[in-house]
């Protein structure tokens, strides 16, 4: 981001850059830059908080009269606590004869089309499948956890990306199962930690990395400190 | 899992470092003309996604409100962007600056990249300076840059 700044700034545009990373916007030193110690996706801090947003496009806009390269920081951190989780019911048992994550993923259905309905498809499904076929995931991931080398488990697309949807179907759904946005990383516990679809996302990477699979391919399902 | 880890998974990674600041002068706030310019890798659903190594930039509409993340990196939080896309894309907070008087108009269009880049070669050199002539030639003059 601040290496567009830089570049925006000699074809004649004043810019201002939004940092979440402090080391990082320090040493690109972008001309003028703003480093909020908001959790990482959310650079405005705090959704559906127009006051909060305003407060930092008013801080953002305030550097615009410097008259030389100006870095500053914004007043209020928000930490993540690293615990706080959402609270989501999950569906009971509805098919006995399904993998438990599939029953699980299409008991979630209304609630994702609830979501999806609400604020529309920004993050869920769609990159390599779609809401309609989200158990394929599922079910070729359970097979890579289960000993099937993974190229041979019928995951449809790459493997990060497919996890990206099953996750970003989960956290959608998530959305219609609560009133409110979540804390940063919330939804994201719930997946990996509470649902059997976050399980078997982690249990197929465990079990590539164990095979050897090259990093790149198995590291990326999953936050990288997970 | 937290931010704080993740953080310090990627604070290492390497960025460029510039010799000289180029540094621009706008006219006044009221009078300037805002778009923001995102590295969330946002894009419409009509739209190419980006592919892992895209260097490229995608357009996104002001009149509009199906954005859509298309990031690569799992090391974010993505539910404040699925909840208000202002989280991230702060345009209808624009647009109400523009309501008051605040900031004199909001570009029709706005630029997306994606920021999941190792290589920034092609972005300092090719893309960015497009994307940069294309909002110049929208008279835009002033950027807001969000990250992810």
């Amino acid at each position: 981001m601040s290496t567009l700044a830089h570049v925006f700034e000699a074809e004649g545009l004043a810019t201002i850059a939004l940092g979440s990373q402090r080391n990082q916007i320090e040493a690109t030193a972008p001309p003028r830059g703003l480093w909020c110690d908001f959790p990482l996706g959310r650079p405005l801090g705090k959704p559906n908080n127009p006051a909060f947003q305003h407060q930092v496009l008013a801080h953002a806009f305030d550097l615009l009269a410097a008259t030389e390269p100006v870095f500053e920081v914004f007043a209020e951190s928000i930490e993540d606590d690293g615990v706080e989780m959402m609270a989501c019911p999950l569906p009971p048992r509805h098919d006995p004869d399904a993998h438990p994550a599939v029953d699980e993923a299409r008991g979630l259905r209304p609630a994702y089309d609830r979501a999806v309905e609400r604020y529309g498809n920004r993050v869920g499904a769609g990159r390599v499948v779609d809401a309609d076929t989200i158990t394929d995931v599922i079910e070729s991931f359970a097979r890579v956890a289960d000993g099937t080398p993974w190229k041979e488990a019928g995951i449809p697309g790459v493997p990060s990306r497919a996890a990206q949807d099953l996750r970003g179907y989960y956290e959608t759904a998530a959305l219609g199962l609560v009133d409110h946005a979540p804390s940063a990383w919330a939804g994201t516990r719930w997946f990996f930690e509470q649902t059997e679809a976050g399980k078997t996302v982690l249990a197929a990477r465990s079990a590539m990395k164990a095979a050897d699979v090259k990093q790149p391919i198995w590291f990326y399902m999953a936050p990288g400190d997970r | 899992m937290t931010d704080k880890a993740v953080k310090a998974m990627t604070a290492d990674i390497e960025t460029l470092t510039f010799d000289e600041t180029a540094f621009t002068t706008p006219p006044t706030l009221a009078e300037a003309k805002v778009a923001i310019v995102t590295s969330a890798s946002l894009h419409h659903p009509d739209d190419d996604g980006f592919a892992p190594a895209d260097t490229g930039f995608r357009v996104l509409a002001a009149d509009r409100r199906d954005y859509v993340l298309g990031h690569w990196s799992p090391n974010f939080d993505t539910t404040g962007f699925a909840a208000d896309i202002n989280t991230v894309f702060p345009i209808d907070r624009l647009d109400e600056l523009v309501a008051q008087g605040t900031i004199g108009s909001v570009a029709d269009e706005h630029l997306a990249y994606a920021g999941n880049q190792f290589d920034l070669s092609a972005v300092r050199l090719d893309s960015g300076p497009a994307g940069a002539r294309k909002l110049k030639a929208a008279g835009v003059d002033v950027v807001l840059l969000t990250p992810v």
